[in-house]
C-alpha cells in the first residue's frame, strides 16, 4: 500500500509539468469559461426564448458535454493514456522504475490511478464549473432563470455516469500506449475507434454498446432522451457502463501482464 | 553469511533461442571494486539485469549478499543503487526535481538532493533542465541518483561513457572512496580494460556469455608473464644453440623469437652463448605484455 501510494505522489511530482496534467484543468477553464462568456454577452438572444430553469440548465450545461462528451473528452482520454505511459517511453526509465525497491504491481496500478485521477480531476472540473458559471451568469444578468432548477443531482449523474463510460477506453489507450512507445500506433488506432465508436452509437447499432469507444456517445444519448421526462431519473449503471467497467478491469489486469512480459525482453 | 556482494551460481540466461549468458559464476566479494569487461555484446548489461530482477532469472542462480533474488527482490534492491546503459533521467524535469522524485520514490528525506548535486558537481546546473544536460552531466546525474539511497552495493554499467578525463577520473576517485572509506563494494562494467585497471580490485572477463577470467587484479597481472625478446641475425642458428641448453623458444618473426625471462644475469649469459656461438644480437629486451593486450587475448580466444 505505502509502494503504491509513493509511487502515485510520484506519477503526480513527475508529471505535473506536462500537457497531459494542465489539459486536465485547461480544458474545462477553457470550455467552460467560453461557454460562460457566450451566456454572458448573448443574454439577450438567450433570453428571448424564456426558457424556464430547468430547460436553461439543460441548453447551458448541455452546450460543454455535447462539445467535451463526444469528441474533445476521448480524445483527451487518449493522450492522457499515452502521455503517463510516454514519460517512461521516452526517457527510457522503465528500467529505473522498476529496479526501485518498490512492488511492481503498485509501481503500474499507480500509473493507471493516476490516469483515472486525472479524468476524474477533469470531469469534477468540469461539473463543478458548469455548476458555479451558472450561478454567476444569475448574478450578471439576474434576468436568467438558473435560480428556478438546482441542477446539481443531474448534473453529478451526468458526469458520472460520463467518468465511468470513459473508463474503457482510458484502460484500452493505457494498455496500447504501454505496447507501443510511438505516438501514432494508440492515437491512430484510438481515433479510428472513436470515430466508429461515434458511428455506432449514432446509427444505433443493437451492439454498439460493447464497443467501449461507443459508451460516452452512448452515454449522453440515453440520458438526453431521458430528460425530456423528469431530469435526473435516469440510471447510471446502464448496459455500455458495465461493458465500460468491464474492459477496463479486464484491460487493467491484461496490462499488467504486458509489463512484465516486456520487461523481460 | 555470504562473504560475496553477488553471487551468479551456473547462471544461464536466453533471449529467445539465442543464449546470452552461459553458465555464469561471479563472484563479487564485499567491499571490492569488481571490474566487469567485456567487449560489446558480451553480455554484461544482460547480467546487470538479471542483477536488478529487471530480467528474470532462474531461481537459486542469483544470489545478492546471500539472498536469492527472486524471492527477495524488494529487500536485494533496497541494497542496491545502479546506472544501466544510458542513464534513465526524465529529461522534463531539472535535475534537482529527478533527484527529488527519486527521493519519494525511495522515502528518502530531500536534503539528501544537495548533497548529491554537490557530490557529483551539478549543484550550478541543478535547475536546468535534465534534458538539455550534455551526456556527461546526465552520466554525472545518473550516478548521483543510484548513489542518494546510500546503496552498499552499486552496480554501475559504463558510467564513464561520455565523461571527458576530468569526469573520469572524478569517477574513479569517488569509487575508490566510496568503497576505501564507506565500505561500498562496488561492480563497474566497462569494454576498456584500461579504463578499470587501476580501480578494481577484483575483475570478471566476460566474452559471449561465458566467464573466461575471475579473480583478483594481481592474478590477472600474474597472468602476463615478461618474455625476452632477442633480434639475430641467424634465427635457426640461435634457435638450435638455446634448444641444446634446454631454453624452450617461441618465435615472433623471422628475425625475433621470445623465451621465457628469468632474470636479468640469465639474459646476460643467453646474449653471451649466442654472441660466442657466432650468432650477432642485433637487440635483446625484456617484454611485458600489457593488460590491454592480454584482455585482448583472452576475449579473442573464445
Amino acid at each position: 500500500m505505502r509502494s503504491l501510494y509513493i509511487s502515485y505522489i510520484s506519477e503526480f511530482y513527475k508529471s505535473r509539468k506536462t500537457l497531459a496534467f494542465w489539459a486536465a484543468i485547461i480544458l474545462p477553464v477553457l470550455i467552460c469559461g467560453l461557454i460562460a462568456v457566450g451566456y454572458y454577452f448573448n443574454a439577450e438572444k438567450v433570453l428571448k426564448y424564456n426558457y424556464p430553469g430547468m430547460v436553461l440548465w439543460g441548453q447551458y450545461s448541455g452546450a460543454s458535454l455535447g462539445v467535451m462528451g463526444m469528441l474533445i473528452l476521448p480524445f483527451y482520454v487518449m493522450f492522457m493514456a499515452f502521455s503517463v505511459n510516454n514519460i517512461e517511453h521516452k526517457n527510457d526509465t522503465w528500467k529505473t522504475l522498476f529496479a526501485q525497491p518498490l512492488n511492481k504491481l503498485s509501481i503500474y496500478a499507480a500509473k493507471y490511478l493516476y490516469a483515472v485521477v486525472l479524468l476524474f480531476i477533469c470531469l469534477l472540473l468540469f461539473a463543478f464549473l458548469t455548476f458555479t458559471s451558472g450561478y454567476i451568469l444569475q448574478m450578471l444578468v439576474p434576468k436568467y432563470t438558473f435560480n428556478d432548477y438546482n441542477p446539481f443531482l443531474v448534473l453529478s449523474k451526468y458526469y458520472t455516469k460520463l467518468f465511468l463510460a470513459s473508463l474503457g477506453i482510458l484502460s484500452v489507450q493505457f494498455v496500447f500506449s504501454l505496447i507501443w512507445s510511438d505516438f501514432l500506433k494508440p492515437m491512430g488506432i484510438g481515433f479510428v475507434g472513436i470515430i466508429g465508436g461515434i458511428i455506432t452509437a449514432n446509427v444505433g447499432w443493437a451492439y454498439a454498446y460493447l464497443i467501449p469507444y461507443s459508451a460516452p456517445t452512448l452515454a449522453l444519448r440515453i440520458t438526453r432522451v431521458s430528460k425530456n421526462a423528469k431530469p435526473e431519473d435516469f440510471p447510471i449503471f446502464t448496459q455500455e457502463i458495465w461493458v465500460s467497467l468491464a474492459v477496463a478491469a479486464a484491460m487493467f489486469i491484461i496490462g499488467y501482464f504486458i509489463l512484465l512480459k516486456r520487461n523481460i525482453k | 553469511m555470504s562473504n560475496y556482494a553477488i553471487e551468479t551460481v551456473g547462471l544461464n540466461y536466453n533471449f529467445g533461442a539465442q543464449a546470452v549468458v552461459k553458465n555464469l559464476s561471479l563472484q563479487v566479494p564485499k567491499g571490492s571494486i569488481y571490474g566487469f569487461l567485456g567487449p560489446n555484446g558480451a553480455g554484461k548489461t544482460t547480467t546487470i539485469k538479471i542483477l536488478l530482477n529487471l530480467l528474470q532469472s532462474p531461481s537459486d542462480q542469483v544470489f545478492i549478499f546471500g539472498k536469492e533474488i527472486n524471492s527477495n527482490r524488494i529487500a536485494s534492491l533496497k541494497r542496491m543503487g545502479s546506472l544501466v546503459e544510458q542513464p534513465a533521467i526524465y529529461g522534463h524535469l531539472t535535475g534537482k526535481e529527478n533527484l527529488l522524485n527519486r527521493c519519494i520514490l525511495l522515502g528518502i528525506r530531500k536534503s539528501k538532493c544537495a548533497e548529491m548535486l554537490s557530490l557529483v558537481g551539478l549543484t550550478d546546473a541543478a535547475n536546468k533542465k535534465a534534458g538539455k544536460y550534455s551526456l556527461g552531466m546526465k552520466q554525472r546525474l545518473g550516478i548521483a541518483l543510484a548513489l542518494i539511497s546510500d546503496p552498499e552495493l552499486l552496480l554501475l554499467d559504463e558510467p564513464t561513457n561520455g565523461l571527458d578525463p576530468n569526469g573520469i577520473i572524478e569517477i574513479r576517485n569517488l569509487m575508490i572512496d566510496l568503497t576505501a572509506k564507506h565500505g561500498k563494494t562496488i561492480l563497474v562494467s566497462s569494454h576498456l580494460l584500461a579504463e578499470i585497471e587501476r580501480t578494481a580490485t577484483h575483475v570478471g572477463i566476460i566474452n559471449k556469455g561465458e566467464l573466461l577470467f575471475q579473480g583478483t587484479i594481481g592474478a590477472l597481472q600474474d597472468l602476463s608473464k615478461p618474455a625476452v625478446k632477442i633480434e639475430t641475425d641467424h634465427q635457426e642458428k640461435a634457435i638450435s644453440i638455446l634448444k641444446n641448453e634446454g631454453i624452450e623458444t617461441t618465435p615472433i618473426d623471422e628475425l625475433t623469437f621470445s623465451i621465457a625471462y628469468i632474470d636479468k644475469a640469465a639474459m646476460g649469459k643467453i646474449n653471451t652463448l649466442l654472441v660466442n656461438n657466432g650468432v650477432s644480437v642485433y637487440s635483446i629486451s625484456k617484454e611485458r605484455k600489457d593488460l590491454e593486450n592480454l584482455f585482448l587475448d583472452i576475449t579473442s580466444k573464445n
